[in-house]
């Protein structure tokens, strides 16, 4: 109830839509915009990390040196990590998702 | 006791070189501008004062008016006080980021010498370059002498940088009938300057390593909204310190202001209203008319944003005829901006006298003694025949 009365007199924004938190981008699932979803051949995938570097939701995910994954709560299905995986490798293929 | 400094030091200066003069004493840590007619001698001026090392400023001479204004909000968002200069085609140019100023509560400060848009192309004096930036969230002042402009941009770098406020704001004088003309001016000393203004000191920097900030970050629906509400809180809060300032720097220097100037109003049957030079044409007509004995008066808005609706709605009280002189057509096909702002803060006060609008001197077409005759005749004839046959309209060459 207070918080929403604060809202109403708009006292909760700082001023000029300055964000004082650092990764706060994380609090926001790009995700749901997906309409294509990565998916990794592990066969061909050689570790090189190139999809983890460019990918620009840090969707990528990496242990040990090696990909294991996407966080499909950030991925936002752009597909920039099909495209940059090495010529000779492609082994992410972007599929529709289902429904 | 006047206060000394009320009549000391008089000097001749053209609008622009007091202008570059107040510039120069403000001593901003950043200047990023692209001159322009007829603001070009600000520039030139102040690039002078940077030559001889007369400032600290870091003067950045950019390849655009939004290049510019970009430079400034970077500027300030590092936490500088930013100031800059434009006209016309000029404060076009920088629409989209003026904007961005005002949504990122960046308080850069701006001189702009009102000159005509294109087309077609004019350089010479009209309203329609700051009347068009009106809904930008800047505040705006408007100076109808060289000594208001020299004065309003020390008072508007205090409105700006106050913590209630902000908000960027734009000194307006006219281009050539204010900025090319010289008139003798008091200026202040170079500490009452400092003193007057003090250190702007930002809560917070883009270079504050220490304490990481994001600006110009997305919203979405749930709170562009409230920043828009916020920020529209902060403008209309800035006419309260518009007159706290105004009226400190009379206490300080002996010239006060206030949000609007009221002359031979209080018991003024028709008058007008307007901005800028065209005020003290106006007064000449008054004061000749008043020795006729002719009940008319003027009231000349200083402050448009915020818009001091209230203030302006009880000085009219009273009044039995409104003229709004605009400089600018706002091509709604109902008057200027001014004539709209002023008849809709009447709207609905008992007694709401009969207010028309008249678009003069656009392109710079003269405005003299005899035209504002030919208004207070107008009004005189609404008063006789008792209805308002022409609400709004241009004024006859
Ligand atoms: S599709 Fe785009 S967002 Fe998703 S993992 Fe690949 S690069 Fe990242
Ligand atoms: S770019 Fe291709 S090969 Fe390299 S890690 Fe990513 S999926 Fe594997």
């Amino acid at each position: 109830m207070k918080k929403e009365k604060e809202k109403e007199e708009g006292k909760t924004v700082p001023l000029g839509g300055v964000i004082t938190k650092a990764g706060s981008a994380a609090d926001y699932f790009t995700g749901g915009w997906r309409k294509l979803r990565p998916v990794v051949d592990k066969g061909k995938c050689t570790n090189c990390l190139i999809c983890w570097v460019m990918c620009p939701d840090s969707a990528v995910i990496v242990e040990d040196g090696k990909l294991v994954g996407f966080d499909l709560e950030h991925c936002k299905g752009c597909g920039i990590c099909a495209v940059e995986c090495p010529d000779k490798v492609k082994a992410i293929k972007m599929e529709e998702e289902a429904g | 006791m006047e206060p000394a400094t009320k009549t000391k030091k008089q000097v001749g200066l053209t609008g622009n070189s007091a202008v570059a003069y107040a510039m120069k004493q403000i001593d901003p840590d950043v200047c990023a501008a692209y001159p322009i007619t007829p603001s070009t001698q600000i520039v030139e001026d102040f690039s002078s004062y940077y030559a001889d090392g007369k400032v600290g400023t870091e003067l950045i001479t950019v390849e655009s008016e939004h290049s510019a204004m970009s430079a400034c909000i970077g500027a300030a968002a590092a936490g500088a006080r930013v100031m800059t200069t434009t006209s016309s085609q000029g404060l076009a140019l920088m629409w989209e980021m003026l904007y961005v100023a005002s949504g990122l509560r960046l308080p850069v400060v701006m001189t702009v010498v009102n000159r005509a848009l294109s087309a077609p192309i004019s350089i010479q004096c009209d309203h329609s370059d700051s009347m068009g930036a009106r809904d930008s969230g800047w505040i705006q002042i408007y100076s109808e002498t060289v000594q208001e402009a020299y004065d309003n941009l020390f008072q508007a770098l205090r409105v700006a940088e106050d913590a209630r406020v902000l908000t960027p704001a734009m000194v307006c004088m006219d281009g050539f009938i204010t900025s090319h003309a010289i008139e003798n001016i008091a200026l202040l000393d170079d500490s009452e300057v400092k003193d007057f203004i003090g250190e702007y000191r930002p809560k917070r920097s883009l270079l504050d390593v220490d304490n990481p900030i994001t600006l110009g970050a997305m919203t979405l629906q749930d709170s562009y909204m409230d920043f828009k509400h916020e920020q529209s809180k902060a403008i209309a809060g800035a006419k309260a310190v518009v007159a706290e300032v105004g009226k400190e720097f009379g206490e300080r220097f002996g010239r006060s202001y206030g949000l609007m100037e009221c002359y031979r109003l209080e018991d003024a049957e028709a008058v007008v209203i307007v901005l800028n030079s065209a005020a003290g044409t106006t007064k000449v007509a008054i004061d000749r008319l008043r020795d006729k004995g002719t009940k008319v008066g003027l009231l000349k808005p200083r402050l448009f944003r915020p818009f001091p609706h209230e203030e302006i709605a009880s000085a009219l009280a009273g009044t039995k005829a409104v003229c709004v002189l605009d400089r600018a057509d706002s091509m709604s096909g109902f008057g200027g901006p001014l004539f709209s702002e002023v008849r809709s803060a009447l709207y609905g006060r008992k007694g709401c006298p009969p207010v028309i609008g008249r678009i003069f001197g656009l392109g710079g077409r003269d405005y003299t003694v005899e035209h504002a005759f030919g208004v207070f005749g107008e009004l005189y004839d609404i008063l006789e025949k008792g209805k308002v046959e022409k609400p709004f309209g241009y004024l006859k060459p």
